[in-house]
């Protein structure tokens, strides 16, 4: 069976050169991330599959509202917000610590100092974590979106996060070699900018409560930033790096780069406003929200071009490499959320979708579709170099992707198609609010369905990870990768 | 890219830019707002002897506000009117004007919202519902609202055996209701949900600010 072809030799991957003295290097790099690495992505796995349980309570709870409905404990808000702190805090902060700095040690071409200042910082974090989504069930919650947990949990948070920041930093300044890759810029960006956000949102919205609905325009200052400029930089990082490793080829166009990374740094910090178009307050912030949120679209197109030119041709190996065809999935979905996103920021469309399920799915379609399906991908290649095994079995790689794909599709439909509705007759005063409430539920039906899909998604990448962590794949090193190719063809793959 | 101070310098002014730009500019125009009485005199200050607006909340509503957080209400209402022209929400008697910046200047905690499952709470507490109604509505929204898809809050409540005379704060269920307590039960809010409702019939916008005047 061949390989992706060997383009460019350049390329350090393991599947694309034969360079001993590369793969020496990397390896070491491997050995000496590999217990934090590990530690992080067994963390972020735990969220998902915590986070997706209170999903499905959500879900389930939307139609039927009296589901669970005997506690306290179990409020609608309540598990919502445990499942997207669970979610992006859990799963996805735990995912950028494991694939992110895997990817900053191997791009820095040295192996990692104080490793276990990193480990000591990671299990602070899921403590932490852990303390503030039980206080969110138990009702401290904050009922601030996005920054639910409650104060006891939040200096611990900002505190083991700022020791994996400068882990970050120096990993940067201990590197070897001239050139630093688009990667490292979005790495690095992302690790400065999301302590930053973090602790002015916590100190001017829960510490020392700005007045008024300055709280709100900080509030969504960070919370959309959070999408833009840490969950963002961190996918489009591992994009950036798997598609030319997988594929044995450089990325498309360096400038393309250069230009998509500096349009984002500048446009995506001001759009967050647009989440308050219509609201209390003064009318050039918002229009500055606006004028943001369309600039967002060269960078989006910067990127997508430059993901989709360094791919062309090659389609077939995306649809073979497991990791590649996560990675894809997310990146096509990272043009069309972003377009999406920046004419949602229009005030004629925003009238419509601002309140509704359209937002809701709006988020699902940046965090789930975008991001997490390259984290995925990003997992699938991070894990044979970490323990220099295979995957065990390329079904449940399979079942994985379907589950993930049909899934967040059938969502994303259900949600904007009902979210539209919603807008429209909600700015329709002749149409009886309850009517329009009743309209949703088929709808709301339709993403619990959805979430099964998930489910059975996540369920089946856990049982993979832990058979593969169990030592089960030692057997497939020796037959190659595993691949996703019908057998017919390939041989075992 | 080799140009490391450069690099470190983007990344820093380009979110020192929108820091500046979205918080700290909007601190200093919004964050000195005073409340003020419903017209102002020529000169911009306020009517000697007139009520200051915005009102500050009574105790109790303080406290139903708490409720209002932990129970997590905001996740499926919000707390802002948007303009008439833009959305239907003064149509739909969510509030007699736009919501504005100095409506919120009271409030530790601005709960803006950005869901409406559930219809906007702005001014509920200016809408013919009385105390009565807020409480079966919390008891199970199925009594006031058939359809709803708001979930029950009845562990807010307790049901008890009517001792001697009915409670005076016993809910009032209509006639027939499936879903009052067995005869010779009944059923009283705990003081958080009196807490709750308070809050409710707090939530107002029934007075003008010289920036956003109810039109008559």
């Amino acid at each position: 069976m061949s390989e992706a072809p060997q383009i460019n030799s350049q390329s350090a991957s393991p599947y694309s050169s034969n360079d001993a003295e590369v793969r020496a290097e990397l390896s070491e790099i491997d050995a000496s991330i590999r217990t934090s690495a590990l530690f992080f992505t067994v963390s972020a796995i735990f969220w998902l599959l915590a986070g997706t349980v209170f999903a499905l309570i959500t879900a389930y709870k939307a139609h039927e509202p009296s589901f669970m409905g005997d506690s306290a404990l179990s409020t609608f808000g309540r598990m919502r917000s445990a499942h997207l702190n669970a979610m992006a805090l859990g799963w996805g902060n735990n995912i950028i610590f494991a694939v992110g700095l895997w990817i900053m040690a191997r791009l820095c071409r040295s192996p990692i100092r104080h490793g276990g200042l990193l480990l000591i910082a990671g299990i602070f974090w899921n403590i932490g974590l852990t303390v503030g989504i039980v206080g969110i069930i138990m009702g401290d919650i904050t009922s601030v979106e996005w920054l639910e947990i409650p104060h006891y949990a939040t200096p611990l948070l900002a505190l083991s996060y700022a020791l994996i920041g400068v882990w970050g930093v120096m990993a940067f300044k201990f590197r070897k070699g001239e050139h630093v890759y688009v990667s490292q810029w979005y790495i690095l960006a992302g690790l400065f900018w999301f302590p930053w956000l973090y602790i002015v949102a916590q100190i001017m919205i829960i510490w020392f409560p700005a007045r008024g609905v300055v709280q709100s325009v900080t509030n969504w200052w960070f919370a959309h930033n959070v999408l833009g400029l840490w969950l963002t930089p961190m996918a489009l990082a591992t994009a950036y790096y798997l598609i030319p490793k997988v594929l044995g080829r450089p990325i498309y166009s360096y400038y393309l780069s250069v230009l998509g990374f500096w349009a984002l740094a500048i446009f995506y910090n001001w759009a967050g406003v647009h989440h308050l178009i219509g609201g209390p307050i003064p009318v050039w912030l918002i229009s500055a929200g606006i004028v943001a949120s369309i600039m967002m679209v060269i960078p989006v197109i910067v990127v997508g071009l430059n993901h989709h030119m360094s791919v062309v041709g090659l389609h077939k190996e995306v649809w073979r490499s497991p990791t590649l065809r996560f990675v894809v999935f997310g990146a096509i979905s990272y043009t069309l959320v972003s377009l999406i996103g920046s004419s949602m920021a229009v005030r004629s469309v925003n009238e419509i979708t601002h309140f509704t399920h359209f937002t809701v799915g709006h988020a699902h379609h940046g965090v789930y579709a975008f991001f997490s399906m390259i984290m995925f991908g990003g997992v699938y290649y991070m894990m044979p170099r970490l323990l220099k095994r295979e995957w065990p079995s390329a079904g449940l790689i399979k079942l994985h992707f379907w589950g993930s794909a049909i899934g967040i599709s059938v969502m994303l439909f259900a949600l904007h198609v009902i979210g539209w509705i919603q807008g429209v007759q909600m700015n329709d005063a002749t149409i009886p609010f309850l009517e329009i409430v009743q309209n949703t539920i088929p709808w709301l039906k339709a993403r619990t369905i959805s979430g099964v899909f998930l489910t059975v998604a996540h369920i089946a990448f856990a049982v993979n990870f832990f058979w593969m962590l169990f030592a089960a794949g030692a057997v497939r090193a020796k037959q190659g990768p595993t691949l996703l190719d019908s057998a017919k063809e390939e041989g075992v793959a | 890219m080799k140009n490391l101070p450069l690099l470190f310098c983007g990344i820093f002014f380009a979110l020192a830019f929108s820091f500046t730009g979205l918080i700290l500019s909007s601190n200093i125009q919004l964050g000195s707002l005073t409340q003020t009485t419903e017209m102002q005199d020529e000169n911009g200050n306020n009517m000697e002897g007139e009520t200051l607006y915005p009102l500050t909340a009574p105790g109790l509503a303080q406290q139903g506000k708490q409720v209002y957080i932990e129970m997590g209400c905001i996740y499926c209402h919000t707390q802002q009117v948007r303009r008439a022209g833009f959305g239907a929400d003064v149509e739909r008697n969510w509030g007699p004007r736009a919501s504005v910046a100095r409506d919120y200047i009271l409030q530790d905690r601005v709960l803006l919202g950005t869901m409406r499952t559930g219809p906007d709470l702005m001014h509920v507490g200016g809408r013919p519902l009385n105390k009565d109604w807020h409480h079966l509505h919390l008891y199970n929204p199925q009594i006031t609202s058939p359809g709803s898809t708001m979930a029950p809050f009845a562990f807010l409540y307790e049901t008890r055996e009517i001792d001697g005379a009915p409670s005076a704060n016993a809910l009032k269920f209509p006639p027939n209701s499936e879903y009052s307590p067995e005869a010779g039960y009944e059923v009283v809010p705990t003081r958080r949900a009196d807490a709750l409702v308070e809050y409710m019939l707090s939530l107002k916008l029934d007075y003008s600010l010289p920036e956003a005047p109810i039109a008559e």
